[in-house]
């Protein structure tokens, strides 16, 4: 596959960013404030980072994988695959709606490429990576597995026995990426259950840590995936800290929890829309 | 004086071992079949297996919610997992990984839980789920199953390894009766008819099964003559087999090592009232946690013996 030029994935983000507010938008639900901060991970993996096919196969035998773990970035989740062939743009109209393949939290049930694991309940996504990763290790697959969580998320505690697992068996074909944003529902990480120094505790649990300080500029992130990519295969799992702004494209919604789970009104929506070029077509 | 038993045993020996042999031969016929155990590999017997297969078994440390998630996470990539610890620790304690990583994406992993119920013993109450069954049949996708001794435990643990699907498999610790044959076919969802009989019908799971067929031989003394059938599946639940029973004897008692509520007693009076409403007798544990004791004493104090199922009989028989 050609590489698509720094300014060509730009222009994905920014589509990425119009499809998850007018999804959220659409059914009044759902959640745009991480998505909007994750939009250039979501689209520097899919479209630079990923030897993926998006003719999808359950088992991922011989390409890489990706799990999202904190499921509520669904929308963007969503927006990415189907601007990356798995399926039907259009498909995102139905966002939540009954009937649907795009559940509000991902979901195999329905069949949908490119979703192997249901999530949504935090904590989850690294012991199923790692269990992906294992299955890959044993078929000698080299090919690698991707996960994203939030940094709220990781106050959960099976991350950290996932963590403790990854580092025993030498999980060095794995790259977790934590969306850093400093925020959960009910404020800012730092007041709900302050994670301290997370660089010191996965460094701690054995882990290879890089951090990704401009988790909002697409060069930055590609060059800590790079990074990520490069410390692959030397024993250690790989822990990419992306520094994002939750909300980050639309000025009123970056920065704050307040947008974690709240949709914008249709005032909001259009205010919004106006700051972010449509420039592959919205759905 | 001695019973005159419909079937008898040589020997006994712990379901968990039928497991662990079952486990063992199952890896032999299929490559694909994986192992992990959250540190309680010599008490689900799982130690043949990780020698045999080292390459295959992931010992994932005390953390349970990993373990099911790696499970998951194996299984997508193709591998058959058999993830095993105690059944308080494999259903309770990890109940939300389970109903998202495994049932609700449709995993086929194998949920291996021993030292179920109340003869697990000495231990007592923290450790001797009650509730298991009904956690694990709620769950939409889920097969549930539980053997009643070690060759049906065996054959029903290479029988799931050929099922595509979240499967559950409860067993237990204690020394027990060996009174099914060897290398029988395990059909899962398909009751088994032990003992026939037309005055009443006993519907056992589990080590009760046992019971069972003690209790038939107490009650054929008195002249009653009981259907004993085995439900060594509880979810799919073989309905026809139970209809069709009861049809013909007109009252039943269920037994189970697991509460009232929720369990396989629940099961049959749900298909009986919608379908042919008779009179049901359950000998379970009535809304109570256990305790320290031995497996025989505890059977006897909660009312999970031979004698007791006698006395549901006679109360179901008197329903008629
Ligand atoms: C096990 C579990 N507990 C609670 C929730 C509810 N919940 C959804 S998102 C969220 C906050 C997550 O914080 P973080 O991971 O930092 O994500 P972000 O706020 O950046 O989107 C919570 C508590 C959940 N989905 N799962």
């Amino acid at each position: 596959m050609k590489k698509l030029s720094l300014p060509e994935l730009q222009k994905i983000c920014s589509q990425l960013r119009r499809d998850v507010l007018r999804m959220v938008h659409a059914v009044q639900s759902g959640h745009p404030g991480a998505p909007l901060g994750c939009a250039e991970f979501f689209v520097a993996l899919y479209f630079d980072q990923l030897h993926h096919n998006p003719d999808f196969q359950m088992n991922g035998k011989g390409e890489d994988l990706f799990f999202l773990s904190n499921g509520h970035l669904s929308a963007g989740w969503y927006s990415v695959l189907a601007r990356s062939g798995y399926f039907p743009v259009a498909e995102l109209k139905t966002f939540r709606k009954l009937n649907s393949r795009l559940q509000g939290h991902p979901a195999t049930h329905e069949h949908l490429p490119g979703i192997r694991i249901a999530s949504g309940s935090l904590g989850q996504g690294l012991s199923v990576a790692l269990g992906a990763a294992q299955a890959k290790k044993i078929d000698q697959d080299k090919s690698l597995v991707y996960v994203l969580m939030g940094d709220g998320e990781l106050q959960e505690g099976q991350v950290w026995e996932a963590a403790m697992y990854a580092a025993h068996y030498g999980m060095d074909h794995v790259i977790a990426t934590v969306d850093y944003n400093g925020q959960q529902i009910d404020g800012p990480t730092e007041k709900v259950m302050d994670l301290k120094n997370l660089k010191a505790k996965w460094e701690a649990f054995g882990w290879e840590v890089i951090e990704t300080k401009e988790g909002n500029d697409l060069a930055s992130v590609i060059a800590g995936l790079e990074k990520a990519k490069s410390l692959t295969g030397k024993g250690k799992p790989i822990l990419n800290l992306l520094y994002t702004e939750m909300g980050y494209g639309v000025d009123f919604m970056v920065g704050t929890h307040k947008w974690h789970g709240s949709p914008p009104n249709d005032e909001q929506l259009a205010l919004a829309l106006g700051q972010l070029e449509e420039t592959l077509g919205d759905y | 004086m001695s019973l005159d038993l419909k079937y008898t045993y040589t020997e006994k020996k712990d379901t968990r071992s039928g497991f662990g042999d079952g486990f063992l031969e199952a890896g032999r016929r299929n490559p694909n079949v994986v192992g992990l155990c959250a540190d309680l590999i010599g008490s689900l017997k799982m130690g043949d297996f990780q020698k045999e297969f080292p390459d295959r078994f992931f010992q994932t440390g005390i953390a349970e919610a990993n373990m099911i998630g790696l499970a998951a996470g194996m299984a997508l990539g193709g591998k058959i997992p058999f993830a095993g610890t105690f059944a308080n620790f494999a259903t309770g304690r990890v109940y939300d990984q389970i109903r998202q990583s495994v049932a609700y994406s449709d995993k086929n992993v194998k949920i291996c839980a021993s030292h179920a119920g109340l003869t697990l013993g000495e231990d007592g109450a923290t450790h001797q789920i009650l509730e298991d069954l009904g956690m694990m049949k709620m769950l939409p996708h889920m097969t549930v199953i539980n053997p009643c001794d070690y060759n049906q435990t065996k054959a029903a643990t290479l029988a799931i390894a050929e099922h595509e699907g979240p499967v559950y498999l409860r067993f237990g610790r204690p020394s027990w009766p060996i009174f099914t044959p060897a290398n029988q076919k395990f059909e899962i969802g398909k009751a088994w008819k032990m003992i026939d009989g037309k005055d009443l019908t006993l519907f056992a799971t589990g080590h009760l099964v046992w019971e069972a067929v003690v209790a038939e031989a107490m009650l054929r003394e008195e002249g009653i003559h009981a259907e004993v059938i085995n439900i060594h599946t509880i979810k799919p639940l073989d309905t026809e087999a139970i209809l069709e029973s009861v049809q013909k004897t007109g009252c039943a008692v269920s037994a189970e090592e697991h509460q009232l509520h929720g369990g396989l007693g629940d099961s049959i009076a749900q298909t009986l009232i919608r379908h042919y409403p008779a009179p049901l007798e359950y000998v379970g544990v009535n809304d109570s946690f256990g305790e320290s004791g031995t497996p025989t004493q505890l059977l006897e104090k909660y009312g999970l013996n031979a004698e007791n199922i006698v006395k549901a009989a006679k109360r179901a028989l008197a329903r008629k």
